[in-house]
């Protein structure tokens, strides 16, 4: 066992350090720096020694699910008395642009967790579901997944096929889903379908219950470290109990989409932060021409774009955060900054991929790991144009995408 | 069994260190601090003992209002309760005596702390601290284990290791690999809010020093590499350059 640990673990010190150029700090409680620097702490010990090898061998660590629970990254948004942190939104985001300063595919996992299964189970399920799920999702003793893109409906979910029939006792489940995080691995999926009336409702379905199956997805070149799958639904009995029984429609996934977005928002400005820390120490370090290539003013052009687009997406999660805790976030608001912050932090990790040189293609740096992983990230969860279309139906009055 | 463990407020290890007022007062400008690497370990520690035995766990600060959030973290990571010494930690002797004077009123059967702080590496207080409540105090302690009423413990000493047995209370300084640090989950820092965090006031304002000025150590020369078959070129560079032959 320790030989194969040592074989994954990587001899570099992750050194990372914040960024914080405009005191952002300030508008930070102690507690959320407190938050920041437990999860820092626990992404140096527990995923920079082995992220580069977990990617390169497209192999999920199961047990990094334990470890996430023991250290409270599932679900800090949700009550205590349900096993979650009882944290506010800037902490949950503190927490997401940690992880992901890690790796995006770790931070999926936890999103997933989080906001896709704990999320839903606590906002609209039963007093019951309550308790036999979340206490165990928060510890990591259960992994849970969220189905609701399909193989055909990935922009337009309300046009999904996926459907329930009541048969009195239970419900028939029919149907598949597509691209959904933690699948192979999970223990429990909240899955959206239609009932009978064509109403889109909630459902938990649990592994092992006959006709349901999770296929993995191979040959991503994205989130390797993360396990991706499918959600097969062949005649599968659900037990009514099993129903979300308090929000049906749409809206229902798509609340639970933006509590995640609004995670992946700060988790962008981690994947940002670690390119851009990288970038910036291998310029230090790299000689070109008998001095650092950060003497060069392209190098400096670059460096300091990087500095001043952190910095703007920084003060937008926070403000963002502030208003998610004072219950005045609107979908817009959400995609705006989901948007912004994926899109700069691609931008930044392309950038800083230049300037380590050949150097970035390697995995002896993150910087290629953070941009293929970016790709899966400015298409998941709203891609980049839908999130366009979320502000400009905000602007005008007129969806552009019905 | 009731646990004391006392932390310092110090520079985060990579803080660019520099001085102000003609170099007689540290800069904090842009420092992170965090609790002392070797008192961390001693709560680490401490942590594990209190849940083994039951009991209660203590965290002691000498310091300004600053230091609260190191003590807060302290809390998430684990102690029961906090007590902050308002004062600015002056010298070794200065704290001591108030660690000696709150150590005696809180009557706790273990005494921990780091064996010395990183900011000023005096490896002083537990000693001190020990003369002045008569116990004895153990220094750098690397493995600690509770038996009922007494403690076996290994300690580093010149070329390798000592063991000793030693009846409660007493004061030990401790080092890795005594713990592994350990990071405050979620519900931890939750928690942490609730706890309390007592601020009392000094017991004596004595010292046995004072500082006059800081100074940085010199910058590090360059590095010359000298092929493996060039000895006596070697020699002439620590005779004449370096001079210590």
């Amino acid at each position: 066992m320790e030989a194969v640990e040592a074989k994954h673990k990587s001899q570099k010190q992750d050194q990372f350090e914040g960024v914080d150029f405009y005191q952002i700090d300030d508008l930070l409680s102690e507690e959320h720096k407190l938050v920041r620097g437990a999860i820092r702490d626990f992404v140096k010990k527990e995923i920079s020694p082995s992220i580069e090898q977990w990617a390169q061998d497209a192999h999920f660590p199961y047990e990094i699910v334990r470890k996430f629970g023991e250290v409270g990254a599932f679900g800090p948004q949700i009550p205590e008395t349900y096993g979650g942190g009882g944290l506010d939104y800037i902490s949950y985001g503190l927490i997401m642009q940690e992880i992901e300063r890690g790796d995006s595919g770790m931070r999926s996992t936890a999103s997933v967790q989080g906001s896709l299964v704990m999320y839903p189970i606590y906002k609209f399920g039963s007093e019951e579901q309550r308790n036999k799920f979340l206490p165990k999702l928060a510890s990591g003793e259960m992994l849970g997944c969220f189905g609701l893109t399909e193989p055909d409906h990935g922009s337009n979910p309300s046009g999904m096929t996926t459907h329930f029939k009541d048969m009195g006792d239970h419900y028939l489940l029919n149907g598949a889903k597509m691209w959904i995080s933690n699948s192979p691995k999970a223990d429990i999926a909240v899955v959206w379908a239609k009932n009978e009336a064509g109403r889109i409702h909630g459902l938990i379905v649990e592994r092992g219950m006959e006709g349901f199956s999770t296929p993995e997805t191979h040959n991503k070149w994205s989130l390797r470290a993360s396990c991706t799958g499918e959600l097969v639904f062949d005649n599968v009995k659900v037990p009514k109990e099993n129903l979300l029984p308090n929000k049906s429609g749409l809206g229902a996934p798509l609340m639970c989409l933006d509590s995640a977005r609004f995670g992946i928002a700060w988790g962008a400005i981690g994947a940002a932060m670690d390119c851009y820390d990288s970038a910036r120490r291998y310029a230090m370090e790299r000689i070109q021409f008998d001095k650092p290539i950060a003497s060069f003013q392209l190098i400096q052009k670059k460096l300091a774009e990087m500095l001043t687009e952190i910095t703007k997406a920084q003060l937008l999660a926070w403000k963002l955060g502030k208003m998610m805790n004072e219950g005045k976030a609107t979908t817009s608001h959400i995609s705006l900054a989901k948007r912004n912050n994926v899109a700069m932090a691609l931008e930044i990790a392309r950038e800083a991929r230049q300037i380590h040189g050949g150097m970035g293609i390697t995995g002896e740096y993150p910087i290629m790991r953070h941009m293929m992983n970016l790709e899966s990230v400015i298409t998941y969860e709203g891609t980049h144009d839908i999130h366009l279309l979320i502000l400009g139906n905000e602007i005008t009055g007129i969806p552009a995408f019905k | 069994m009731k646990i004391l463990v006392c932390i310092t407020h110090v520079p985060d290890t990579t803080s660019k260190i520099q001085f102000t007022d003609n170099n007689t007062k540290f800069d904090k400008t842009g420092v992170q601090f965090i609790i002392g690497p070797y008192d961390d370990y001693a709560l680490a520690r401490a942590v594990e003992l209190r849940d083994q035995t039951g009991g209660e766990l203590t965290v002691l600060n000498v310091g300004e209002a600053e230091t609260e959030p190191t003590l807060r973290k302290a809390l998430a990571i684990g102690a029961d309760k906090a007590i902050r010494v308002n004062a600015f930690p002056k010298d070794a002797y200065f704290v001591a005596l108030q660690i000696a004077h709150y150590a005696k009123e809180g009557a706790y059967d273990l005494i921990l702390m780091g064996r010395e702080s990183i900011d000023f590496n005096g490896g002083m207080v537990h000693g001190m601290v020990g003369e002045l409540l008569g116990m004895p105090s153990i220094s750098p302690v690397m493995k600690l284990d509770i038996e009922g009423q007494s403690a076996k413990m290994a300690r580093e000493i010149e070329g390798g290791k000592e063991y000793i047995e030693v009846d409660l209370p007493f004061i030990a300084g401790c080092q890795e690999p005594i713990a592994e640090w350990k990071i405050p989950n979620m519900r931890g820092i939750m928690s942490a809010r609730t706890k309390p965090l007592d601020v009392v006031e000094t017991i004596s304002d004595e010292t046995f020093s004072q500082v006059n000025a800081f100074q940085l150590p010199p910058a590090k020369g360059a590095v010359q590499l000298i092929d493996k078959d060039n000895v006596e070129e070697l020699v002439r560079l620590l005779k004449n350059e370096a001079k210590i032959l």
